[in-house]
């Protein structure tokens, strides 16, 4: 193990070790730390220069301001509308991609595999003109649906990466062995290679999740009112009405962040699994 | 559950079950959400239905006809069965990779072309396009914004590599096993979690002139505060500084992961053989995280390049245009109040994506050798 573990260490290093880890996570995470105390501070605080202070009570009247005087409720709502269809989608049509890719030896198998590789890193802005075109000759601009269609088609470059590379580590024996006995491939693919696929689709439907909660680009491309924006596009522009109001932009930001932080901690497993894909051979 | 069962066997139950409850869907989504989530649940949930009855109900049919040779359609049908049962393993994969194919070509591959060609147009988007040859391009040479979104995204390229040494140091200091040491690797990952817009806006509160923390402290010290997103000297320091936090975070993970894979058995000859610090990172323990080293240079150059939500959320590119980068000079130009040059901006997209492509060819030519070496 590297580096050495602590406890082999003298007492007095150990003891500095354990002093330290606190220390410094309040350090790093202090900015979070700084944001989360000015969301339940209270306007007559910071109208009073008290920025850093305890403040005078905790003020979670914020959070209701917040809800009430904006349409925060409905930019939550629309970005769930958006997520989660997205999710089902991608990981949907990447488990099938997925499995022809893996499990069937075709000439242009590779050169498929990586143009899904390639799109996926390529940048959103040599998309945006056409995909912006493409919605509106769709009658889906400022949809729900715009925004669902292209986040499923972008994030099947990825997923198909993923659930290629966790389909081509099954035990292939298996699939041969299904074959001998006369499975069609459909068969192989719905009741044999699926049921195998739960730790994949769970570790890619968090981290897809995560990555369309926190879409901000093409929230800004493809929607435009309150009716459809996702929360990350609305806090955009509430952040542009909220001059100098930093209670209130905290709240904000603290809702944002909340769902997919809450995704993390219950599927922590699986979401670090999902993005250390490829760290160790 | 047997009666239930008895209607779901039935094909027109099913039916009636699904419509029954995509309307009681609807109808939730509607008094609870409001209209336009409703129709959103309606289209979704009817096109899945179609489909899924659609394909069910055309392989139910082949299979009946299949077994009726004096049918009108059998001599079709059962030429279609046989010919799929000799050609499955050839047909299979083209059939699972249709969908996802089209979805992909149609949002990503296409549009790339699409963007190369307009880039040759001067169109406002809604206006007969017009052809310019390369005008777009030759203007931009001349563009001083050009030039400065040009030169900032060098300087994220390149301060954006610090997230590797950055990530390594937090992941060699948290890689033990005390009690409680799992909680801290999940909270020092928390800034990748959260959006980069959310991001943005603790950066900018950070930051800010008269209260921001960061002011204060810098006040405290020299006496004179710096309002670091308001100078056009610093501000992109400021902006990158605020990317790299949850970069960093992204690189310790893929560490963190490396090292527990790291083999014992060779550290421990290493350290028999009195290597130790330094020497042993270097040439033991780095060489063996040379596949996460791989990934955090992936993710870290694609996410330099891409640094859009950032600058928008803290700055729209100013004071005076200092802050800009490729990708939102791209957005000003096609789509903000600037104006709506079309070509321009995908001009602009061409060069990014061309940037871009180096190092995308450069990642896939790797993965391309790993890939038939194996």
């Amino acid at each position: 193990m590297f580096p050495r573990p602590i406890q082999q260490a003298s007492p007095g290093l150990q003891w500095m070790y354990r002093a330290a880890l606190p220390i410094a996570l309040l350090v790093w995470l202090f900015p979070l730390l700084g944001v989360a105390v000015t969301s339940v501070r209270p306007a007559s605080d910071l109208a009073q220069g008290n920025y850093f202070g305890i403040p005078s009570y905790l003020a979670f009247e914020n959070y209701g301001d917040v809800f009430r005087n904006t349409p925060m409720g409905r930019y939550i709502l629309n970005s769930f509308v958006v997520t989660i269809p997205t999710v089902i989608g991608a990981v949907a049509l990447s488990l099938m991609t997925g499995f022809a890719l893996a499990i069937y030896r075709f000439r242009s198998n590779l050169f498929l595999f990586f143009l899904f590789v390639a799109g996926n890193f390529v940048p959103f802005q040599i998309l945006m003109v056409p995909v912006r075109d493409l919605t509106l000759s769709f009658g889906m601009y400022n949809t729900y649906w715009g925004l669902i269609l292209f986040h499923i088609a972008f994030q099947t470059g990825f997923c198909t990466l993923f659930m290629r590379n966790f389909i081509k580590a099954l035990p292939f024996e298996l699939i041969e062995a299904a074959r001998v006995e006369g499975v069609s491939e459909i068969r192989i693919f719905w009741y044999i290679v699926l049921p195998l696929m739960r730790p994949a689709i769970a570790a890619l439907s968090v981290l897809i999740f995560t990555f369309i909660w926190n879409d901000f680009f093409w929230a800004m491309v493809l929607t435009t009112s309150p009716e459809t924006q996702p929360i990350t596009a609305g806090l955009s522009s509430l952040n542009g009405q909220w001059v100098a109001a930093w209670h209130l932009v905290s709240a904000g930001s603290i809702l944002a962040a909340l769902p997919p932080v809450a995704m993390f901690f219950l599927m922590q497993k699986h979401f670090i699994a999902g993005l250390t894909l490829g760290a160790v051979k | 559950m047997t009666s239930m069962s008895r209607v779901l066997n039935k094909p027109v139950g099913r039916a009636l079950f699904s419509l029954l409850s995509i309307g009681l869907l609807v109808w939730i989504a509607h008094w609870f959400l409001g209209p336009a989530v409703a129709r959103s649940v309606a289209t979704g949930g009817v096109s899945v239905a179609l489909l899924v009855y659609g394909l069910s109900g055309l392989s139910a049919a082949m299979r009946r006809i299949g077994n009726q040779p004096g049918h009108a359609l059998y001599p079709a049908v059962s030429a279609i069965n046989r010919y799929w049962k000799a050609n499955q393993r050839r047909l299979a994969p083209w059939l699972f990779l249709a969908p996802g194919c089209l979805m992909f070509a149609v949002y990503v591959i296409i549009p790339i072309f699409q963007s190369i060609w307009i880039s040759f147009y001067d169109w406002d988007g809604l206006g007969e396009a017009q052809w310019i040859g390369t005008a777009n391009y030759a203007e931009m040479a001349s563009d001083p914004n050009m030039v400065t979104s040009f030169r900032n995204n060098i300087l994220w390229l390149v301060l954006y590599m610090l997230a590797l040494p950055a990530g390594l140091l937090i992941a060699i200091f948290l890689n033990q096993t005390i009690r409680g040491i799992r909680l801290y690797k999940s909270l020092f990952f928390f800034p990748f979690v959260i959006s980069q817009v959310v991001v943005g806006l603790i950066f900018s509160w950070f930051y800010a002139p008269g209260f921001g923390l960061l002011y204060k402290v810098i006040e405290g010290i020299t006496g004179q505060g710096i309002a670091i997103l308001a100078d056009p000297d610093l501000v992109t320091y400021g902006i990158i500084a605020a990317g790299l936090w949850p970069q960093i975070a992204y690189v310790m993970i893929l560490y963190l992961t490396g090292l527990n894979n790291v083999a014992p058995d060779q550290v421990e000859a290493a350290r028999l053989d009195g290597a130790k610090g330094w020497r042993m990172l270097w040439y033991v323990i780095l060489p063996q995280l040379r596949p996460a080293t791989f990934i955090a240079v992936v993710v870290t150059v694609i996410g330099a390049l891409r640094s859009f939500d950032l600058v928008s959320i803290m700055t729209s590119g100013g004071p005076f245009g200092s802050s800009r980068v490729l990708s939102y000079y791209m957005y000003e130009q096609a789509l903000s109040e600037y104006g709506y040059r079309m070509g321009y901006g995908a001009a602009i997209a061409v060069v990014l994506f061309a940037i871009m492509m180096v190092f995308i060819s450069g990642f896939i030519w790797k993965m391309w050798r790993d890939e038939t070496e194996r």
